[in-house]
């Protein structure tokens, strides 16, 4: 399967992946070589196979509605490179949605 | 009403995020509590911490097999959990789990009405995700602040069909869908809060054409009124634009509540993907049979089986019967006051007319009302036993409402008794006749009309306390002569 740049870029783009273009054509055959073993998968015969969304054959175990945390906000927000008022802080949002 | 010329249709889908009123959030333990102190609800799992692992909130399946049993849809089992993928500093994982494949609510439908009648509309499916946390945007030396409380949040999105056609269908179908999650007391559904939001999806097409038009999504809208206002506005902007010659560019737009109208979001560099696939770290959920029957075994009475009861057992009219059972407060209200008033007309329409004016005017909800259900029933059976009229019950409401006294006490100690002697109100009527000649003379001579003023003259003379429907026999017989 064959991509373009202009898919290449978005792809980085949407993983948030810095990407220099000289690199775009090692990346391109690297990407492309993944997606031919993919299609080597196409070859097997699912028709009979129901689709799996895990590995495992159980059911997701559940927890009871409790609340069972602690506040550790001092704690965690030492983790972060800045903090003010108990925010975190990151470069301006723009966009309104939240 | 339609502004725009008859050669045009709508078509309208309606997103709804229901917050879920869980004690704890959808994966983790931490508090859902709201107005919390910043980030001090927000622990490991929520913050995304390295090597933390999502646990399954059990209530959050019970509300969602609740809501699909209301919504008359059908239940997945098993039913799964997808990563939908975006990165936002609200969402510390860079992804918010969802479900994608298997929601766990699926093909139900919602019957609503408006002035046009009734009308069927399909609710595609419902499904489970985690809330965002919030950014704040105030002045933090050019930075974004950001508090993480309200990630992991439980949500439930409802989607709807593209099957509703005009802004009053869709407030019928939110309001609808408002009474069903309080009666169900999955959330408490307030939109200005922000636990109940609605996203519109809205293309105008020419009546008779099968293809869609391109579609806007329009977001930000926080009240009933709002929706309507939006999608009418969404609406007209469509058409104006197709008639103007352009076309539409299929994107996200604000809603402006002081301005009215819709403008986009900054446009995106590259088309949204949100690269959905299966959730690694969940297992697909399995709900058995005795578990979904468990839960249906607490299904409240619902609002349509409400109103029905309402109009054959306390034989109210479809209108009342309707406006009473959307609230599921103040149906209970309305049943405590009956239980004591034995009177059920009469029970709505003072619910309906002097204590929504009042709780209006202070903008209360019914739970907070300052005269109890137990008050209100009495003072209806005072009306009703002839023991005060209902023009002195109205007064005596406002002092109950004002002082919190027992309506009995409040009519021995201001004496309002209602005035049901006949001798009384004779003598009272013969001193009204004496003292205006001119006005009998007029009556008599045919100026039926003074009939209602020589009435207003005894209510007043007896101090509003006169029963009514004597004052106007006697009055009549007195008059004729």
């Amino acid at each position: 399967m064959a991509l373009s740049d202009q898919e290449l870029r978005e792809i980085a783009y949407l993983a948030r992946i810095s990407v220099k273009e000289d690199s775009l054509p090692s990346l391109k055959k690297e990407l492309e070589d993944i997606l031919g073993l993919f299609k080597e998968l196409d070859a097997a015969n699912t028709s009979e196979v129901n689709a799996m969304s895990h590995p495992l054959d159980l059911s997701q175990p559940t927890r009871k509605d409790e609340v069972t945390e602690e506040d550790l906000r001092d704690e965690l927000l030492k983790n972060a490179p800045s903090v003010k008022s108990g925010l975190f802080l990151v470069p301006k949002v723009i966009e309104g949605e939240n | 009403m339609k502004n725009y010329s008859e050669d045009w249709e709508a078509v309208i889908g309606l997103e709804i995020h229901v917050q879920l009123s869980t004690k704890s959030k959808l994966f983790s333990g931490a508090s859902t509590d709201f107005g919390a102190l910043p980030n001090t609800q927000a622990c490991n799992i929520d913050l995304a911490m390295p090597g933390v692992l999502p646990v399954l909130n059990e209530e959050v399946l019970k509300m969602a097999v609740k809501l699909g049993k209301a919504l008359n849809a059908e239940i997945n089992s098993p039913t799964s959990f997808a990563r939908k993928n975006y990165f936002y500093p609200d969402s510390p994982k860079g992804y918010q789990i969802s479900q994608m494949d298997k929601p766990i609510v699926e093909n139900g439908y919602l019957d609503i009405e408006t002035e046009n009648g009734g009308k069927r509309i399909g609710v595609t499916r419902a499904h489970l995700e985690e809330d965002a946390g919030k950014s704040l945007h105030d002045d933090f030396e050019g930075q974004s602040g950001i508090d993480l409380n309200r990630a992991g949040t439980p949500l439930l999105e409802i989607v709807s069909e593209p099957e509703i056609n005009t802004p009053e269908e869709a407030v019928a179908y939110l309001k609808s869908i408002h009474s069903i999650i309080r009666y169900l007391e999955i959330s408490d559904g307030n939109m200005a809060e922000g636990s109940m939001r609605c996203d519109a999806n809205v293309s105008v097409r020419k009546i008779g054409e099968k293809k869609l038009g391109t579609r806007t999504e329009t977001k930000n809208v926080n009240s009933f009124r709002f929706v309507e206002k939006a999608i009418q506005y969404e609406i007209e902007r469509q058409i104006h634009e197709i008639e103007s010659g352009n076309e539409i560019t299929q994107e996200t737009r604000l809603y402006d509540s002081q301005a009215n109208t819709t403008r986009p979001m900054r446009s995106k560099e590259f088309a949204n993907d949100y690269r959905y696939f299966p959730e690694p770290d969940l297992l697909p959920v399995n709900l058995e049979k005795e578990f979904i029957e468990e839960v249906l075994t607490t299904m409240p009475e619902m609002p349509t089986e409400k109103k029905e009861r309402f109009v054959s057992e306390f034989s109210l009219s479809q209108y009342d019967a309707d406006l009473l059972a959307a609230d599921k407060d103040i149906a209970e209200f309305f049943e405590e006051v009956t239980k004591v008033s034995n009177s059920p007309k009469l029970s709505a329409n003072w619910i309906m007319g002097e204590l929504s004016a009042e709780l209006n005017n202070e903008n209360l909800n019914i739970k907070e009302s300052k005269v109890s259900s137990n008050k209100l029933g009495q003072l209806i059976s005072r009306i009703e036993d002839g023991t005060i009229s209902g023009k002195i019950a109205k007064d005596i409401f406002e002092k109950i409402w004002t002082t919190g006294k027992e309506v009995d006490d409040i009519i021995k100690e201001e004496g309002l008794e209602q005035v049901t002697d006949d001798q009384e109100i004779e003598s009272m009527i013969d001193e009204v006749i004496e003292n205006n000649p001119q006005q009998l003379e007029q009556y008599r001579s045919g100026k039926d009309r003074l009939f209602g003023f020589f009435v207003g003259q005894v209510m007043k003379a007896s101090q509003g306390k006169a029963n009514p429907k004597q004052v106007n026999d006697i009055l009549k017989s007195k008059l004729e002569k």
